[in-house]
């Protein structure tokens, strides 16, 4: 082929669909993350080992809460707790992946940073189904959680797919601070959020000023909605108002972040 | 010092396309680029054709990689248009046209080198087989290593194979072998000649003359945010230190040697006459054929003494009149 036929059939060349993201991108970055020990620890074997420490004692067994038990709250509680870990931690990769120069590379390759994005929320919701399965798998072979089958898958679910929320928050960090800083931030964000979302400690139990101040936190609507189907009660709407908000503020400060980010060489 | 020339004559160049048909490889138009207070890039026309084989060369600080940034649509010019084969910058990179060996980073230290050239092969619509580029870029061996645990020379052995996979047809080095050994260098410029210069474009950013002298067609030398010189390493060379014509001339006349035009000096030694000059084609043509000059030795001065005198202080003010307009 000749020089010049080469560059018309080169010419001729489209873009890759969706704005390169491909399924083979997705198993490397999930390969990437396996390797990664300190996330699997925070993942996976924190949750784990706070749920079969604190959660099955035998006064959470035999008290009743909604249509099962106070184990089966708290396994929603620390469920919700590991899987949030999971993605905000992911979502904050990007932070040393822009120290170590990498989204700059991709930049230079046809993947758009929605695509990228789009990558990286798939990827923290695989370690979090990791987290909800982990802890509810502890649920289920303890034998100590009492809650209808259907609830399981329910709120399972709820949780796991609720847990996008933090994998905003994880990207909007990861994309402000250098990455020196965003571990120890996502880390004190995450246990405050944690207790004031009354993951640990039911906000029932703070007092009245914390209990009302604690409604305004980023887990508390999130915690609420995802034990409501076990839990029941009254349905409160502040509840899904708290987590639109929240949503909203973590998907802008995101695409700010993103856009800042990207604006600069 | 002679103004400097921009290396608009497409026929002489190997390679090249009819510019009325296919658009080239990189077309810059009056580009200026600033950062804050600084103006990175003031006025840079230049036009890359296809098969080109470019040196960007400049000290560092000069505008080229921020030239280079915008060839690849990192980063937008304040002013002026930058278009790569007739298409915004942008785009050519997501056909696949354009791609860029960076001069640092750019790698995750947790995946293999094997992983890092998937990944970059699963971005791109059509690609290279993996094997095949990293045995071009010679790291079949060391294909299943951690990225965090290669050398240095690995890694930017890496890079290229990651800037081959799409099977480019304009590859953008930036200072590829900064902190190479003697040895790591020619290894790398063996390989990219092994693969890349089979009708590649290549435009390489460097700041080792001999790196400029040796491997590209062209040479752009840029200095504070201008084109300074635009030609092959041997007009570059002539444009700030001239040649030396060496002859033996009996008898010469120095005074007449001198009014000969182009001669920018003349020494007389014996039998033996220096001249100096930037066109020494032309004397030497008249020494030959109106003199009884002979045994005419031309030397140069060397591609180090034309780079110190057009990038240094004393070289700004023909480098403002040589600010390129087309």
């Amino acid at each position: 082929m000749t020089a010049q036929s080469t560059l018309a059939a080169a010419l001729e060349r489209k873009p890759p669909p969706l704005g390169g993201f491909s399924p083979a991108i997705l198993r490397l970055e999930v390969r990437r993350l396996l390797r990664n020990r300190r996330t699997m620890i925070l993942a996976l074997a924190l949750p784990v080992l706070f749920f079969w420490g604190f959660g099955l004692n035998s006064s959470y067994v035999h008290e009743t809460a909604g249509h099962g038990n106070v184990s089966a709250a708290e396994m929603i509680s620390i469920a919700l707790y590991g899987a949030v870990a999971a993605t905000a931690t992911c979502g904050a990769m990007v932070s040393i992946e822009r120290a170590a120069g990498w989204s700059r590379q991709l930049r230079v390759t046809p993947l758009s940073p929605a695509a990228y994005v789009v990558i990286k929320m798939l990827t923290s919701l695989v370690l979090a189904a990791g987290s909800v399965g982990a802890v509810y798998l502890v649920g289920a072979v303890t034998n100590k959680v009492a809650m209808p089958a259907d609830l399981w898958v329910i709120t399972g679910l709820c949780v796991w797919i609720g847990s996008l929320l933090f994998a905003a928050f994880g990207l909007f960090t990861g994309y402000l601070l250098p990455s020196e800083n965003v571990t120890q931030v996502i880390a004190l964000a995450l246990t405050l959020c944690s207790f004031a979302g009354g993951l640990f400690i039911p906000v029932s139990q703070f007092s009245p000023d914390l209990q009302t101040l604690a409604k305004f936190t980023p887990l508390y609507g999130l915690s609420q909605l995802v034990h409501y189907p076990l839990v029941g009660g009254t349905f409160q709407w502040g509840w899904i108002l708290n987590l639109v908000v929240w949503l909203a503020i973590f998907v802008a400060g995101a695409a700010w972040s993103l856009r800042r980010d990207t604006a600069r060489v | 010092m002679q103004m400097a020339r921009r290396g608009a004559e497409p026929a002489a160049r190997p390679g090249r396309q009819d510019d009325a048909v296919w658009p080239p490889a990189v077309d810059l138009r009056d580009v200026h680029k600033h950062f804050g207070s600084v103006q990175a890039v003031r006025g840079v026309a230049l036009t890359i054709g296809s098969g080109e084989v470019m040196a960007f060369l400049g000290p560092n600080g000069a505008g080229k990689t921020s030239t280079i940034d915008m060839i690849l649509g990192l980063s937008r010019p304040d002013a002026g248009a930058v278009e790569v084969y007739g298409m915004a910058p942008r785009q050519a990179v997501r056909k696949g046209l354009v791609s860029a060996v960076m001069q640092a980073g750019g790698l995750l230290k947790d995946l293999t080198v094997a992983e890092t050239a998937q990944y970059t092969a699963g971005l791109f619509a059509v690609s290279r087989p993996v094997g095949e580029v990293l045995e071009r870029a010679g790291i079949t061996a060391i294909a299943g290593r951690t990225v965090g645990k290669c050398s240095g020379g690995e890694q930017q052995r890496l890079r290229f194979a990651m800037a081959l996979i799409p099977d480019p047809q304009l590859l953008i080095l930036d200072e590829p072998t900064q902190g190479m050994d003697v040895e790591g260098r020619r290894d790398f410029w063996k390989a990219i000649r092994d693969d890349a210069a089979q009708g590649r474009t290549i435009v390489f950013a460097t700041h080792y003359l001999e790196e400029a002298d040796a491997y590209a067609d062209r040479i752009v030398l840029i200095s504070k945010g201008r084109i300074v010189a635009d030609g092959t390493a041997a007009e570059v060379k002539g444009l700030a230190s001239g040649r030396t014509i060496r002859a033996t001339l009996p008898g010469a006349d120095e005074a007449a040697l001198r009014a000969m035009p182009g001669v920018d000096g003349v020494e007389v030694r014996g039998d033996t006459v220096l001249i100096h000059s930037g066109d020494t084609d032309a004397v030497a043509r008249r020494l030959l054929t109106q003199t009884s000059a002979r045994d005419l030795e031309i030397t140069s001065r060397g591609l180090e003494e034309a780079f110190i005198a057009l990038t240094g202080d004393g070289g700004t003010g023909p480098a403002g009149e040589s600010r390129a307009a087309s």
